[in-house]
């Protein structure tokens, strides 16, 4: 069949979608290339990030023009992001569960739709404005109740135990993010419950199984797959969240959490808050590391959604609820 | 009365399997509550603080260092966000259009599939690569343009999966009836297709202005900041918008500027919030079809 232009033109707006994928990682790739050269393997290894000395004459490594001392590891950065996203997940997880099963079959059908409501609108609450939230309600509360009450009860553990800082930092941090992290979750999940047929749920009652019985013992295990898909799509999420870890994380340099109440920064943060002092670098080789720290969290997020978006069956799930 | 009375029996009846699943019943409740308070609260918070900030001269004068009104960043979330959509829309809507009627083969698997992923790349991202493509390479420097191609990138998937998934639901009889009276692809799809489908694009459409108001992160690097109002130049010359407002004012150890920050963040969360519950109202109208 001759192929119209119609077709033709939408062919080539479609190919927009993985020309756009392409070209991030390719230009990405491509002006970091000389800091990738420089950094190393020690880029991801490193615990300093420092611009060096830019007023004094630039020397050359390995035929590359970089401030003296410069140094560029991201490790603390990595650890922040990852260790946020998993306290985030950790209590997030157990309340999206019981969120979509309170949604899916705890709740009558004519209220679900209002409450549902809730955890639509939690979803479209901007990124900065969980941070504004944060910075005006959660760093107090944390700073004068949380902190020092979970260092009271749970002290004896390394991770809990006191100095309880600023309220900036870590505990925030998870606290928010789990909050952003809840309707994804939740979303995926509470699809899944719905598309579950119905014989399967009275074979489940037919055995004499109560009502709860049946959400947790016989359809729980049903989207075992779904479940995993919706929380490896809720890490991807919180591990490119911005704003409101800008916000509220402390915006640690040069050293790693040693508890749950200690200033950190996330590679996305990171980026967002360095760019201005990258700049008075004049061999651009700090602009460029940021670049790579842009490309390393690209790799990341794409590897984890790829993944979730292979158990979830796709994205009609997680956006179309 | 009657509850009361019957209260003995019931607790009798309390069974350990009763009992467990009864807590089941309990957290599920107290998990909702858990997600309900603080979004509740936010919207409390934002509200009061916000109304308190408001004055006429929000909406009439620029912003002034830290003090003054919001004129060129509300004017400027609307030039980014508009900008956003008119770039953003037509691809969108073309990449739904075509996954919906041709996307048979491996490539719109592919597509779809990539389209999915480009929805989970963090926006931060997708903000510093146009920053080292367009505002460095090309010489853009903080521009509207920049801004709003960065904007666009994020939000076509969301229009063509939408569009995508509202098309679908077109019964095939129906283009079947208009193929076999002759009528081209394009009209099929024009005057068939999308006078049944409609609602659910927009609501696409829709939501993809809402994460254009609310976003920050891609903005930062690519559209900058302005204390004036968009002189209409496309390159070269930065412009404010509303979320830098609430992110950069509320650091400022002053009145003013948290003021203004949170006048920014209810001008942002209304419209958000309204755009948003339209789409959903939209989505749930009953259809004919």
């Amino acid at each position: 069949m001759k192929i119209s232009i119609f077709r033709l033109v939408l062919l080539c707006l479609t190919s927009l979608i993985p020309v756009a994928l392409l070209a991030i990682l390719i230009f990405l790739t491509h002006y970091s290339w000389s800091a990738i050269l420089f950094n190393g393997v020690h880029f991801l290894l490193g615990k300093t990030w420092s611009l060096g000395n830019l007023y004094a004459n630039p020397v050359m490594v390995h035929g590359l023009s970089v401030p003296v001392g410069a140094n560029y590891g991201i490790l603390v950065f990595i650890m922040g992001t990852l260790v946020s996203s998993l306290i985030a997940l950790l209590l997030a997880v157990p309340v999206s569960l019981g969120v979509a099963i309170f949604l899916a079959e705890g709740v009558p059908p004519g209220s679900r739709p209002v409450l549902s409501l809730i955890v639509e609108l939690l979803a479209g609450v901007p990124s900065v404005v969980y941070g504004l939230w944060g910075f005006a309600v959660l760093i107090p509360f944390v700073a004068h109740h949380l902190a020092p009450d979970l260092a009271h009860l749970l002290g004896f553990i390394p991770f809990f135990a006191g100095p309880v800082g600023s309220g900036y930092g870590l505990l925030s941090s998870s606290l928010v993010l789990a909050l952003m992290v809840v309707p994804v979750i939740t979303a995926t999940v509470s699809e899944a419950l719905q598309g579950i047929s119905r014989e399967a749920k009275e074979a489940a009652y037919a055995l004499g199984a109560m009502r709860f019985e049946v959400v947790w013992k016989a359809m729980l295990p049903m989207i075992r797959t779904s479940l995993i898909g919706a929380i490896i799509l809720g890490l991807g999420r919180a591990l490119g969240e911005t704003m409101a870890v800008l916000m509220l994380s402390g915006g640690a340099l040069n050293y790693l959490p040693n508890n749950i109440y200690s200033p950190i920064s996330t590679m996305a943060s990171f980026i967002a808050s360095q760019l201005d002092s990258a700049l008075g670098d004049p061999t651009g080789m700090a602009v460029r590391s940021l670049a790579e720290i842009a490309l390393v969290l690209f790799l990341i997020a794409v590897i984890v959604n790829v993944i979730a978006r292979l158990l979830t069956g796709g994205f009609g799930r997680a956006v179309h609820n | 009365m009657q509850s009361i009375i019957s209260l003995p029996v019931r607790l009798q009846r309390l069974n350990p399997r009763r009992l467990v699943s009864l807590m089941g019943w309990i957290l599920c409740g107290i998990a909702f509550l858990l997600v309900a308070i603080p979004l509740l609260d936010i919207l409390y918070v934002i509200i009061k603080d916000g109304l308190a900030a408001f004055s006429v001269d929000l909406f009439t004068q620029v912003t002034n260092g830290i003090s003054g009104g919001l004129l060129n960043a509300i004017t400027g979330t609307l030039v980014l966000t508009a900008g956003a959509l008119i770039i953003g829309t037509p691809i969108g809507v073309a990449a739904g259009v075509y996954l919906s009627e041709f996307g048979h083969g491996g490539f719109s698997k592919i597509v779809r599939f990539l389209g999915d992923v480009l929805t989970g790349v963090p926006s931060i991202v997708l903000g510093y690569f146009s920053y080292v493509t367009m505002v460095v390479t090309l010489g853009w420097q903080f521009s509207v343009l920049a801004g709003t191609i960065t904007l666009a990138m994020m939000i076509v998937p969301y229009i063509a999966r939408f569009t995508e998934l509202s098309l679908l639901q077109v019964r095939h009889e129906l283009r079947e009836a208009g193929y076999a009276l002759g009528t081209s692809e394009i009209r099929v799809v024009a005057r068939i297709v999308f006078p049944i489908a409609w609602p659910g694009v927009l609501t696409g459409i829709l939501l993809s202005m809402a994460i254009s108001v609310g976003e920050t992160a891609p903005l930062i690097y690519t559209a900058g900041w302005s204390n004036y109002l968009w002189n209409g130049h496309l390159i070269r010359e930065p412009i404010g918008y509303l979320t830098y407002v609430i992110w950069s004012f509320i650091n400022q150890p002053f009145e003013s500027a948290h003021a203004l920050a949170f006048a920014a963040a209810f001008l942002v969360i209304v419209a958000v919030l309204l755009i948003n519950t339209g789409a959903r109202l939209l989505l749930k109208r009953p259809r004919n079809f």
